[in-house]
Order: structure tokens, then C-alpha cells, then sequence
């Protein structure tokens, strides 16, 4: 038996976006954290980063970050056109250093989350989460 | 060889990554709104389906956590920002006569209350079936000397869901009887007549193979009790005939227009196959 | 001003001095990315809501800078520390000038 034209194609467009694509979008992602960071190196640990496991929509995906004595959490979709997503800086009246939105992720990729502590130094939390393809159009 | 069972390990591992972390189809999970409104979403099969379904299921039920979740708080539901937009609409004279919805109908909690579990409806004065968008437009044009609206415009959907929302956990119970038996089964007819160049019927998805995967998502039974819906996808609220509209696309056929006779039709008879869930307006899926 | 904008907060209306308080909003927002094209091919331009803060008799509670990857209608939740009786002041500064403003009162005791 012989691969599919149709296999062929989606073989080689797998290939093609596991090689080339990734590698570019985190380049631009690096780029945006280490904006945030100034390069600083980023620890682990302190930074709770909450995002499903498998969106059902990639338009509306459900986020949360928490970093008890943060002054500012920042999230990056690493998969996305654009990797910035948003920066929560807390002021003096937060209750917590917490926040939750919702997000656009352009596919399956890693969504990073990277907190400011008070002593200037950084944290790191990364997650990965499915994008799956709806069923219809419709 | 090699070739085939590279394809087939591929195709293997995309199944498994798709299949693990979708939803489940139907779940056992209670549907409370607000933490005070019990919302039915599984029910038996009303008589007329004659066996057709054992159980009728909300297409709650198909959902992922993450989405049936976020039906489960007002404030987390992106529909009830729409809802408010309606609410002051409701309150604002529009049209020749200065009239608005409240100047007949005073507060919607009241005068709404139970309207949507009975609609499509009968209307004897114009002997027709007549969906809740039609009897909207009736109000404005003849009542408030106002324009129309666009069957599936934001403000007649959005207005269709504040009204709707009044009738939130009642049961869905349109009579398809006595002078609307004619219109019914010729939603009926619509319903198993098979569409386009995919030559599919409604029933192919949503009876034959509900719960099914369809591509990475879960084919509901097409239940309408949650109309209009926000969807994650659009972010916006749908109508039920823009998802009629959509379905009937998806087989490649020319699609009906919304508010046109075989799309009220259709509507009529597919809120009869749930007849007995509760209406969920304005509710939530992907 | 994108059209008819609105905003939904859900704030106590009572607090104790101190109490932590769960804040969400919601705006009605169509954030376009400016990553979308139009039927003819056209970039449809970017006009999202930018920024949104949050204060507290004029302390600032948060302060959120919003990227073209926020999801339409805008939704956050947080939390406010109420020191006092007093307002909490809501603003969404959108990229084309308009700024949507709402205050919620807060009463300690």
C-alpha cells in the first residue's frame, strides 16, 4: 500500500510546522519575556499558572495566575502571531496577587506565565494547551 | 510497508490526542445556574419521537468542563452582557407611536415569564406559526410604528434572549397539535430530508450519531432549549436559524433564509423534540 | 468609539475594614486583533481595548495592560482589599481615545 496523496500532504505540512514555525514564534516569544525581564534570569516556584489542558475553542480559553507578593504577572502565548497577551500589575489595594482572563491562542502551543517578584526577581510557569478544531463550521 | 504503518501510527496518535482530553459526551453533572436555578438537561423523549430517542440531552451535556462552566454563573456568562443591552432597549421608546416594550409590557420578569418554553406558536389573528422574532417585528412595525428588525440582527437576538431568560428552567413545551399539526410536519419533513452535496439530514448527525465524535468535537442531539446561544467560537449570541443556516451550509446545500416558512417550520418541530428539557437562554457552547 | 459599549461589574456592596473582595468584569468588546482579513483581503485594523485599571478611593487595586490575544468582550476577575467605605472606580482606555468609565460603592461596617 502506498501513502495517500492526502497523507503525503499532511505528513509533510506536519513536518514543515513541527521544523519551521515554533522555532520562529519562540524566537518572538524570547524576545517579548525578556522584554518583560530585562534578561534577567527566571526562577521556578510561587507562580500558579491555571489553563485548561484541552480548549474546546481557541477563541475563549480560560486562564488564571497567581503569585502571592508578585508586583506584576506577565503571560505569553508562544504559538501566537503576536506573543504578548497581557501584563496584571498589582497596586497597593490588590487582595491578591492573582488574576484570571480569557484568551485568544492561535493553535496548540506552550502558554508561558512569568511573575515580578517584590525583590525584583522573576518566576517562570509554562504550560502547554490543546487547541482542538470544532466539528462544523457552523 | 513502512509507509502504511507510519500513516496508521500518525493517524493513531492524533486520535489519542484529540480523544483524551475532549469532553465526554453527556455528563452526569447537574446544570445550576447562579447556584440557585436547577436547569433539566437530560429528559425522556417525548411520545411523538415514537422511539426515535430514548433520552433527550442539552447540549450542555456534550460540552468540556471549561465551557459548561462558564453556564453555570451569570456574571461569567458573556450572553448576559447582551441581555442588558436588550433590558434598556426594552425601556426605550422607539417608533411612531412613542412606544416601547415596556409601555405594553411593563416588566419582562412578569409579563415574559413562560413565553419561550411555548414558542413557536400559534397565532390565530394571523393564522400562522409564528416564532418569537416574528412576534417582535409584529410588535414593532404594528404596535411602535417601528422599523423591523433583521431576523438574525444583534439587537432582535439579543432582545430574543432577554425575553427568553424569562423562562429559564421551565420546561420547553410547544404544542404541535391542533391548527399547528400542518406546520410541524412539514418541519418534520425538513428534518429527515437529506441536504446538499453531502446529502445529510439532520437526523444523520444529531439522531443517528449523537455523542460521536465530529472531527474533535462532540455531535450533540441539535437541541434548541439553550437559543440563543454565545458561542466561544463567535463570541456573540447566535439565533437558532443562523445555526439552522450554518447546519444546512455544512452539507453544501443552499440554505433557507432566516424567518423564511421552512426555517419556522423546522424550528418548530426540533423545540418539539425538546419538549420536556428547560429552556437555558441565554446558554453557552463552543 | 467602537458601538455601543457596555460594562458589567460584579462588586459587594458590603465589606468589612480589610476584607479581601472577589472583583469581576466584563465589557462588551469585539477587540479586533488586526491579525484578520476582510472578504476582499484586506487587513482589517487593530482596535482593541488597551489598557484597564481598577482603583480604590483613588489607590490603584490593578492595573492591566491588554494585548490584541484578549478574547472579545473583555472579562477579568481579581481581588481588592477594602481598607475603608468608599468607591471603586472601573476604566477601559480603548485605542481609538474613547475611555469607558463605571464606580461601584463599597460600604464598610
Amino acid at each position: 500500500m502506498e501513502l495517500t496523496r492526502r497523507g503525503a500532504i499532511a505528513l509533510g505540512a506536519g513536518v514543515a510546522a513541527t521544523l519551521v514555525l515554533p522555532i520562529r514564534a519562540m524566537a518572538s516569544a524570547d524576545a517579548a519575556i525578556a522584554e518583560f525581564t530585562g534578561g534577567a534570569e527566571m526562577g521556578e516556584g510561587g507562580l500558579e499558572f491555571i489553563t485548561p489542558e484541552i480548549a474546546e475553542n481557541g477563541n475563549t480559553v480560560p486562564i488564571e495566575v497567581r503569585a502571592p507578593g508578585a508586583t506584576a504577572i506577565a503571560v505569553f502565548a508562544t504559538g501566537n502571531p503576536t506573543p504578548k497577551v497581557a501584563t496584571f500589575n498589582f497596586g497597593p489595594l490588590a487582595g491578591a496577587q492573582r488574576a484570571s482572563t480569557r484568551i485568544r491562542l492561535a493553535g496548540t502551543q506552550d502558554v508561558v506565565a512569568v511573575a515580578k517578584m517584590a525583590d525584583g526577581s522573576f518566576v517562570r510557569a509554562s504550560n502547554n494547551v490543546k487547541v482542538t478544531i470544532g466539528g462544523c463550521g457552523g | 510497508m513502512m509507509t502504511t504503518s507510519l500513516k496508521t501510527m500518525i493517524c493513531t496518535a492524533a486520535m489519542l490526542t484529540l480523544g483524551a482530553g475532549a469532553a465526554a459526551a453527556q455528563t452526569d453533572e447537574k446544570l445550576v445556574v447562579n447556584g440557585e436555578t436547577e436547569i433539566t438537561t437530560q429528559a425522556p423523549a417525548p411520545a411523538h419521537l415514537d422511539g426515535a430517542l430514548d433520552t433527550i440531552y442539552s447540549g450542555w451535556e456534550f460540552r468540556s468542563p471549561a465551557t459548561r462552566e462558564v453556564q453555570m454563573d451569570d456574571f461569567d456568562n458573556p450572553g448576559m452582557i447582551f441581555v442588558d443591552q436588550a433590558r434598556q432597549v426594552w425601556n426605550t421608546a422607539d417608533g411612531s407611536e412613542g412606544k416601547s416594550c415596556a409601555s405594553c409590557h411593563d416588566d419582562p420578569a412578569q409579563s415574559m415569564k413562560g413565553v419561550r418554553a411555548v414558542y413557536p406558536k400559534w397565532n390565530e389573528d394571523a393564522q400562522e406559526v409564528r416564532t418569537l422574532e416574528m412576534q417582535i417585528n409584529d410588535c414593532r412595525t404594528n404596535r411602535m410604528g417601528a422599523e423591523a428588525w433583521g431576523y438574525t440582527d444583534k439587537g432582535m437576538t439579543s432582545m430574543v434572549a432577554l425575553i427568553s431568560l424569562q423562562s429559564r428552567g421551565m420546561p420547553v413545551n410547544v404544542a404541535i397539535d391542533g391548527p399547528a399539526q400542518s406546520t410541524w410536519e412539514k418541519g418534520k419533513e425538513l428534518y429527515y430530508t437529506r441536504t446538499g452535496q453531502l446529502e445529510l439530514s439532520c437526523a444523520n448527525c444529531h439522531e443517528d450519531h449523537y455523542g460521536d465524535m465530529i472531527r474533535a468535537d462532540h455531535l450533540s442531539q441539535g437541541q434548541i432549549n439553550g437559543f440563543p446561544v454565545y458561542r466561544l467560537k463567535n463570541a456573540k449570541l447566535n439565533a437558532v436559524h443562523s445555526r439552522f443556516k450554518g447546519c444546512v451550509r455544512d452539507t453544501r446545500a443552499e440554505t433557507y433564509k432566516p424567518g423564511s416558512p421552512e426555517f419556522v417550520a423546522l424550528e418548530l418541530y426540533v423545540a418539539s423534540r425538546g419538549n420536556g428539557l428547560d429552556v437555558e437562554a441565554p446558554s453557552v457552547r463552543n | 468609539m467602537a458601538e455601543g459599549v457596555r460594562a458589567r461589574v460584579k462588586v459587594p456592596g458590603n465589606a468589612t475594614a480589610g476584607e479581601s473582595v472577589v472583583i469581576k468584569t466584563l465589557i462588551s468588546h469585539p477587540m479586533e486583533s488586526g491579525q484578520r482579513k476582510d472578504s476582499d483581503g484586506n487587513i482589517i485594523p487593530r482596535s482593541i481595548i488597551h489598557r484597564f485599571v481598577c482603583d480604590f478611593n483613588g489607590q490603584n487595586v490593578i492595573d492591566v495592560k491588554m494585548e490584541p490575544a484578549i478574547s472579545t468582550n473583555p472579562y477579568f476577575e481579581f481581588e481588592a482589599t477594602i481598607p475603608e467605605s468608599g468607591d471603586m472606580h472601573f476604566t477601559w482606555y480603548d485605542d481609538d481615545g474613547s475611555v469607558y468609565e463605571k464606580t461601584e460603592t463599597v460600604t464598610v461596617g
